[in-house]
């Protein structure tokens, strides 16, 4: 969950560009979806996204969502699992599901030549998946081998440690993937609960980019997603983000530990939302350049990498960071985290880090912009986020508007020494843990 | 950074980089250092990329790790740019910056705004023959690198079974060696090591200049000749003639047992040959061939026998890549169900392998693999950084652009024979290494 979240602030903090042209298009039956039309290429990328993904399973089939989405490619209509791939390399098509604690995703890719073809066999497998018994059974037991090896990784341990510790009984605060218990107990009847519950078109959000007319977008979508059901199930409510500052350690063997470490994070409508992400990008972000980089990498060889991110989910917020040390090292790593978190607060940035920040996230936002296919993903997270078509022209405007005593503010609003969380899991030693 | 070997996920590459004839243009400067341009005006971007002919496979004997530690100090000084100063204007212009190294080249890129191209070149020419390097400096990175390595391979049993077999595969060439480095042989790089084979090897006369993006090919020639035009070539370039396999006669097995691994696995990988210039024929026909045997998780030859129809295994995948100097190897991968043994698991992959170098392929999969092979050209298109890597890539190896916009063609021409053909003569236990990954000791007896 950690490292999705990273990839979220991605598409936060480096929309498209300003002179992208996006088209709102509705199509006759009324769904709606963004645009951007570019006929260099011959294919099209449809992005779709269903929002609730596995926070939807319902009590006790946890890894419902996930399990239904993995088996949505394994047989539709009159094909079997070997039928529909065939189907579909035939075609070329480029089709992959995938859920997560938001939502479920859709990421397919047509070629002109035969797009109709093409989207008739993703319509079917939205629209009238098998779930054939065997598949299910042959999927559960990827899921479960999965699971099984998530068991014996410190990052997938480490994220489910810090996911309960933030995230307490709120579907955030476990693994979407399930457990193997409740993995082992699903039935075929639960997986299509999970679809009659997930995918619906009350929830659907849809862009698309290449070469594709909006008259035609509109048709392929009504065909697509017309016959879907109009509702699902229910979103769930706000997570309570229920952290005091502390250290876990999980013992584990190897050379290093998996270091993940949390705090409260930002709504993305917050009025000092841009402040918060340059003081992220200062203190954490992706560049060499930044705080913690600097200080735990460059200076005292200490980690590989370092880095950290503002993770905005559509019900909760935080600021995370992550790293990998030698068990020798990770004490003074975390020393030194936490005299970087705590100077950060007191004293805000410097008005040369502000203006490095801006130049970067202001010359970095279009160069997003470089592909049908990542377009089209970062269509559809715009929309989620409520954002107008023509935010892109105005977004560069609020990041140089963020001024030196906006970052001092929110760092001291934001940055929680305090609060901090750390979970450790490895062999680490001259740790001191709080619980 | 070591290559990745192992992955069920990493094997839908077709290494099928488009024919793009009208966007790609290619010179060679006065100095010897060969440019290549794709052009793609969608977006106002570009990504430079410098490649140097050099990997861990040139390296010193004893010295392993030093191609991949140079890459890391090269982002150090020069005599004009403060140590991480050129990563600091990178970001400053909105762009990003890194590097990697494998075992036949060793790559820096840039990805900017198209109007920074001069300025990505002026300090990539600057660390091309200036590079400063403190004991300071090195002394730090030289613990970096160690944290890399236990991070990416001490950390990871899959990673050090395939180091161990890449170890066995080889007998007498370099690809044996982890690009990474042997930890006792990193621990003592020098700022010497570095500095020595930064001057041997990093001269335009060694390198490949790839620029993809919004950029005009004339130019593109005009900054890469003010920039990288006045670097003096060295004449301490050599050939890349390195130890060569003897007749691998006998098959070699080992299994690795860790507390850490949950899900057991097994993997053969076998000596196979590579793209040569003018020559892919055969590696086509390999590539292809991985696609039948292990290239879709539901459909291919593995998937279909050993988790349809027997049921014995959760996935099975193949993979080649031959984007080498050498020879390099065929992989095939398998892990069992629950109560499945990898020994029973070993035997019925080889029984599918029998059968199949008896039946031959499946025409209808043969004829999708090739359909998607011809679309793989233009989703391929989408992505200008993916096709400056393909390039740049093929070139580092010794392929020339031509050889990059005949492979397309070279792979729609394989046959069913050609298939069949490699196949005999690649999937030779005598010349393979079969490597199993357990959870503790005594599974795999």
């Amino acid at each position: 969950m950690i490292l999705r979240s990273l990839a979220v602030l991605v598409a936060l903090a480096l929309p498209v560009q300003a002179e992208t042209a996006i088209q709102a298009v509705t199509s006759p039956g009324g769904i709606k979806a963004w645009l951007v039309e570019d006929h260099t290429i011959p294919f099209v990328a449809l992005e779709l996204r269903f929002q609730g993904g596995n926070s939807l399973d319902l009590a006790g089939k946890r890894g419902a969502v996930n399990l239904m989405t993995a088996t949505l490619e394994e047989g539709a209509g009159a094909m079997d699992s070997q039928g529909f791939a065939a189907a579909r390399d035939s075609l070329a098509a480029q089709i992959g599901f995938s859920s997560d604690g938001d939502g479920v995703s859709v990421s397919s890719q047509f070629l002109t030549e035969n797009r109709d073809q093409g989207v008739t066999l993703l319509r079917e497998a939205l629209v009238n998946p098998r779930f054939d018994q065997d598949a299910v059974d042959r999927v559960k037991g990827q899921v479960l081998a999965n699971l099984r090896a998530g068991a014996e990784d410190p990052g997938t341990i480490a994220g489910d440690l810090m996911a309960a510790r933030t995230y307490g009984s709120h579907p955030y605060g476990s693994n979407g993937d399930g457990t193997i218990d409740s993995v082992t107990a699903l039935t075929r009847d639960d997986v299509v609960t999970a679809w009659k519950g997930a995918i619906a078109r009350d929830r659907v959000f849809v862009s698309a980019a290449g070469d594709i007319s909006p008259e035609d977008l509109g048709k392929l979508l009504d065909r697509l997603l017309g016959d879907l059901p109009a509702t699902g199930a229910p979103l769930p409510g706000k997570a309570e983000i229920t952290l005091k500052g502390g250290l876990m350690l999980k013992p584990y063997p190897g050379p290093q530990s998996v270091v993940q470490f949390t705090q409260g994070g930002i709504r993305f409508d917050d009025p000092d939302y841009f402040a918060a992400v340059l003081l992220n990008e200062i203190l954490g972000g992706g560049r060499f350049s930044a705080r913690l980089m600097t200080e735990v990498r460059e200076k005292r060889g200490l980690t590989y990498g370092i880095g950290t991110g503002l993770a905005s989910y559509d019900h909760a917020e935080t600021l995370v960071g992550q790293f990998q040390a030698s068990n020798e090292k990770v004490a003074e790593a975390i020393k030194v985290i936490r005299a970087e978190w705590a100077k950060v607060a007191a004293e805000g940035v410097t008005p040369e880090e502000l203006a490095r920040a801006k130049t970067y996230m202001t010359g970095a936002y279009p160069l997003r912009f470089d592909g049908n296919s990542t377009i089209a993903s970062i269509l559809v997270g715009m929309q989620i986020m409520g954002l107008p078509t023509d935010y892109p022209r105005t977004r560069n405007q609020r990041v140089e508007a963020v001024t030196l005593e906006d970052v001092k503010r929110v760092a001291a609003r934001l940055i929680k020494p305090d609060e901090l969380f750390f979970v450790v899991v490895g062999g680490a030693t001259g740790l001191t843990p709080t619980e | 950074m070591p290559r990745r070997l192992f992955g069920p996920l990493c094997l839908l590459a077709l290494g099928a980089a488009p024919a793009l004839g009208d966007e790609v243009t290619s010179y060679t400067l006065d100095n010897g250092m060969q440019v290549v341009v794709i052009e793609d005006h969608r977006a106002p971007v570009v990504t430079q990329m410098v490649w140097y002919r050099i990997g861990s496979s040139d390296e010193p004997p004893g010295h392993s790790g030093i191609a991949h530690f140079l890459e890391h100090l090269m982002f150090q000084g020069t005599d004009d740019l403060a140590a991480g100063e050129l990563s600091a204007t990178v970001e400053e212009n909105g762009g990003t910056d890194n590097a990697f190294t494998s075992y036949d080249y060793t790559a820096y890129f840039q990805r900017v705004a198209a109007d920074r191209l001069g300025l990505m070149m002026q300090m990539e020419a600057d660390r091309m023959r200036d590079l400063q390097l403190t004991e300071d400096d090195v002394a730090t990175e030289r613990q970096v690198i160690l944290e890399e390595r236990s991070q990416r391979t001490d950390s990871d049993p899959g990673a050090l079974l395939n180091e161990q077999m890449s170890a066995a595969q080889f007998l007498n060439h370099p690809y044996g060696i982890p690009v990474i480095g042997w930890r006792h042989e990193m621990e003592k790089l020098s700022r010497k090591d570095a500095l020595d084979f930064y001057q041997a090897n990093y001269a335009p006369n060694n390198a490949i200049l790839v620029v993809a993006g919004d950029v005009q090919p004339e130019a593109v020639l005009a900054l890469a000749k003010e920039y990288y035009g006045p670097v003096a070539p060295s004449d301490r370039i050599v050939p890349r003639d390195r130890p060569q396999e003897p007749p691998q006669l006998a098959e070699r097995r080992l299994v690795l047992s860790d507390e850490r691994v949950s899900e057991p696995y097994l993997i053969r990988s076998y000596l196979a040959p590579e793209r040569n210039t003018g020559d892919q024929k055969e590696a086509a026909a390999l590539t292809i061939l991985a696609q039948l045997l292990g290239g879709d998780p539901i459909n291919s030859v593995l998937a279909k026998s050993l988790q349809f129809d027997r049921k014995i295994a959760v996935w099975a995948a193949a993979g080649y890549d031959g984007t080498t100097v050498d020879p390099d190897t065929f992989s095939l991968y398998a892990s069992p169900v629950p109560g499945t043994s990898l020994a029973d698991l070993e035997a019925a992959m080889d029984e599918v392998i029998a059968k199949f170098l008896k039946d031959g392929p499946d025409a209808e999969q043969l004829a999708r693999i090739k359909t998607q092979i011809r679309a793989s050209e233009i989703y391929a298109r989408d992505d200008s950084g993916g096709l400056a890597r393909s390039y740049g890539q093929a070139l580092a190896v010794g392929l020339t652009v031509k050889d990059v916009q005949d492979w397309p063609a070279i792979l729609q021409a394989v046959t069913a024979e050609d298939v069949m053909a490699a196949a005999a003569k690649v999937l030779n236990r005598d010349q393979a290494v079969t490597g199993w990954l357990t959870a503790k000791k005594g599974e795999a007896q």
